[in-house]
């Protein structure tokens, strides 16, 4: 059984499209950003020194990017004296051979995996089921959407678009077909539905001998790979199979033990919006006499190094998968996360995706315009990345890579309508209105000058609202983004 | 032909040319000091809708059989407290295929383990599965966790937790029960870990 694929998937202003007609998206989406981004206001609120601590965090994720060469050998060395295999991976095709081939040395045709972004980006399940392993998504959120054959819309809630009578529909089809069946009595309720799941589960977790993995953080200094989470999926996984490989993004790394400290106290606020997630796991290689006795660690490029190598784009690294952007950023919770085409939707999806993959692919050249630039993003975003700027630096460098074109891409007819934008004082004062990110955002976007000398803002008039057409189907042109944001309560009214 | 890694650690090298590293980084702020430890402890792990029993040194095993109402139980070799009719797992380090297989710990009811420190700020229990605590998967399959806590193992706050635990031991961060909100983000507690966790709190 594989999940959807993103592969084919039309550029964002399509796909923006169509998900703004869905009516039951839209509502759970709204629903879902709201109460999270509420929870975590909250709980940042209890922390006086939250500003601190993001610098604290942005400090110790920079200083491993830095230096990442030194830190991953060091890793690689703490991982190998823990009785760990270390492997290493230049793309997807080689990280899911990896997994591929230790699952079969162990003469296994099913893994039990723990949700993670790293092995949805290389796309491992669909990899594994071709050399006939099949691979059982074992949270909650991912079994909703691995067994209803359907794409996840957003890093923290994968199946944040599906209301409670899906899912139950989802279960009564589909369960039977993998494993134990629902019982006949499901109900709706989520407390039922997730009684089903633990049943229908427990049985996998019981009899798998290969679990695969990711990690929210690898200690270079002593070898400790460290996954947060709520269910308890993770701690089944990490805890009863013979057998774990974790598929590790080299970004990942932290230098030191100690270096977990401003990371813990970062991420569970600011993803979820508790003060900490119910179950985090540290490990490092092997425990005698406890848990899995042949841990496998696959370290993967796959597209980081490029990011690495781009000046601005490099602080796009440090994200730790929050999540906190996708909810606050007002694009996101209109389109949704599928209109991205990836795994990473959102803010974040916007500036990694062309990151990691260049802007050659006309669906992944689109991203860098999914934003109104509104600065909501860095304001959330626990380890300080810009992305904003970031996302004014790719928008240049998708028009750099279209300079040659007969006919100028709408991108770069927006870009010019940028230009013009900021040529004169009182259309600027207008667009520095109508983006809503106040000042901030252009002092930033001042630190980023484009080729040929031109800046960018949010929210255009005329052409410069090139992709913008898409989320503005209800708005009369005319109106701000801004403006019709407050008329109408976010589309809402 | 270089292998992945040369290529990679090669790759990593070229893309960070003329960036310097980073100088040394600006501490995490510090703890600010809880007037009542215990209590703060208490009230942010019943905010995970855990059960919170307070009892003196002398009490401890009535206040744990109490909390396991007459269920089966595994406990691990090192626990120290009576827990009669209770099943010993053998401990830490013995290989633990010789031990009760995940089958058979769910077939229990309860486990009944110490723990290594308790966080204030977070309502956080750290296992770092020493004897006292046994290893990882009797804590994890039983539908029942009762986690003994001393008041003198209570710290503020997650950095003085790290400063305490041993990175070479496999370690488990408990706060409250499994939970999901994976469906509409209605919470519910308990999914695949112990769908009730009943903090003892030694005082
Ligand atoms: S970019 Fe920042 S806010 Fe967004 S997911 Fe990453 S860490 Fe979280």
């Amino acid at each position: 059984m594989t999940g959807g694929t993103f592969v084919g998937m039309p550029a964002f202003p399509e796909a923006a499209r169509a998900a703004l007609g869905d009516t039951q998206l839209r509502h759970n989406l709204a629903h879902a950003t709201h109460t999270i981004r509420d929870k975590r206001a909250r709980v940042v609120a209890e922390v006086e020194e939250w500003e601190e601590l993001r610098v604290a965090g942005t400090a110790v994720k920079e200083a491993a990017l830095r230096d990442l060469a030194t830190h991953l050998e060091q890793l690689e060395a703490s991982l190998t004296a823990r009785g760990a295999t270390v492997h290493w991976a230049r793309d997807a095709a080689e990280a899911c051979a990896i997994v591929a081939r230790v699952t079969h040395a162990h003469g296994a045709d099913e893994v039990v995996k723990v949700k993670s972004m790293a092995t949805a980006e290389i796309g491992l399940n669909e990899a594994l089921e071709a050399e006939g392993i099949a691979a059982w998504e074992t949270d909650l959120a991912e079994l909703i959407v691995q067994l209803g054959d359907d794409l996840p819309s957003h890093i923290l809630v994968p199946a944040i678009h599906r209301n409670r009578a899906e899912i139950r529909e989802i279960f009564r089809r589909r369960m039977g077909d993998v494993g134990r069946p629902a019982p006949d009595d499901l109900t709706d309720e989520p407390s039922v539905l997730a009684a089903a799941a633990r049943a229908h589960l427990r049985e996998k977790f019981l009899r798998a001998k290969v679990a695969v993995s990711g990690a929210n953080f690898a200690v270079a200094e002593t070898g400790t790979l460290v996954v947060v989470e709520s269910e308890g999926n993770g701690r089944m996984c990490l805890t009863l199979p013979e057998v774990l490989i974790s598929v590790v993004g080299i970004e990942k790394v932290v230098p030191t033990w100690r270096d977990l400290d401003p990371l813990l106290r970062l991420l569970p606020r600011s993803s979820t919006g508790e003060r900490m997630n119910p179950y985090t796991s540290m490990w490092s290689g092997v425990t005698p006499g406890d848990g899995p006795q042949e841990v496998h660690v696959v370290l993967i490029d796959n597209g980081r190094t490029r990011a690495l190598a781009d000046d601005v784009g490099r602080q796009a690294l440090r994200c730790i998968r929050c999540s906190a952007c996708l909810n606050v950023c007002p694009v996101y919770e209109r389109v949704g996360g599928h209109a991205y085409g990836s795994v990473y939707p959102g803010p974040i999806g916007a500036i990694l995706n062309p990151l990691l993959n260049g802007v050659s692919d006309p669906q992944t050249a689109s991203l860098p315009y999914a934003s109104s630039l509104c600065g909501a993003c860095f304001e959330v975003c626990p380890v300080r990345i810009d992305i904003p700027s970031v996302l004014v630096d790719q928008r240049a460098q998708v028009v750099d890579s279209h300079r040659g074109d007969a006919v100028p891409k709408p991108e770069a007819v927006a870009m010019r309508a940028t230009a013009w934008a900021f040529s004169d004082a009182r259309r600027l004062r207008w667009a520095h209105r109508a983006s809503g990110g106040a000042g901030r955002v252009l002092d930033r976007l001042g630190r980023t000058t484009l080729p040929g000398g031109r800046r960018a803002a949010g929210r255009l008039p005329g052409p410069g609202a090139a992709w913008t057409s898409a989320r503005d189907l209800p708005a009369p042109p005319a109106e701000s983004f801004r403006a019709w944001w407050q008329r109408t309560d976010g589309g809402r009214r | 032909m270089t292998s992945a890694r040369d290529e990679i650690l090669a790759a990593v090298r070229a893309a960070l040319d003329g960036v310097e590293p980073a100088g040394p980084l600006p501490p995490p702020p510090t703890v600010r000091p809880v007037d009542d430890l215990v209590g703060l402890f208490v009230e942010r792990v019943e905010d995970y809708r855990a059960v919170v029993t307070r009892c003196a040194a002398d009490e401890v095993a009535a206040t744990v059989a109490a909390a396991l109402a007459g269920g089966s139980a595994v406990v691990p070799s090192g626990l120290g407290i009576e827990v009669p009719g209770s099943v010993v797992d053998p401990s830490t380090g013995s290989g633990h295929r010789d031990g009760l297989s995940a089958t058979d710990l769910d077939g229990i009811d309860a486990v009944v383990t110490a723990a290594r420190v308790g966080i204030a700020e977070t309502g956080t229990i750290v296992l770092d599965h020493a004897e006292d605590q046994g290893r990882r998967a009797i804590s994890l399959v039983p539908d029942l966790h009762v986690c003994v806590v001393r008041a003198d193992q209570v710290v503020a706050d997650v950095p003085d937790a790290v400063a305490l635990l041993d990175p070479a031991r496999a370690l488990t961060w408990i706060s409250g029960p499994s939970a999901t909100s994976d469906i509409e983000l209605d919470r519910v507690e308990g999914v695949h870990g112990p769908r009730t966790l009943h903090v003892v709190l030694v005082e």
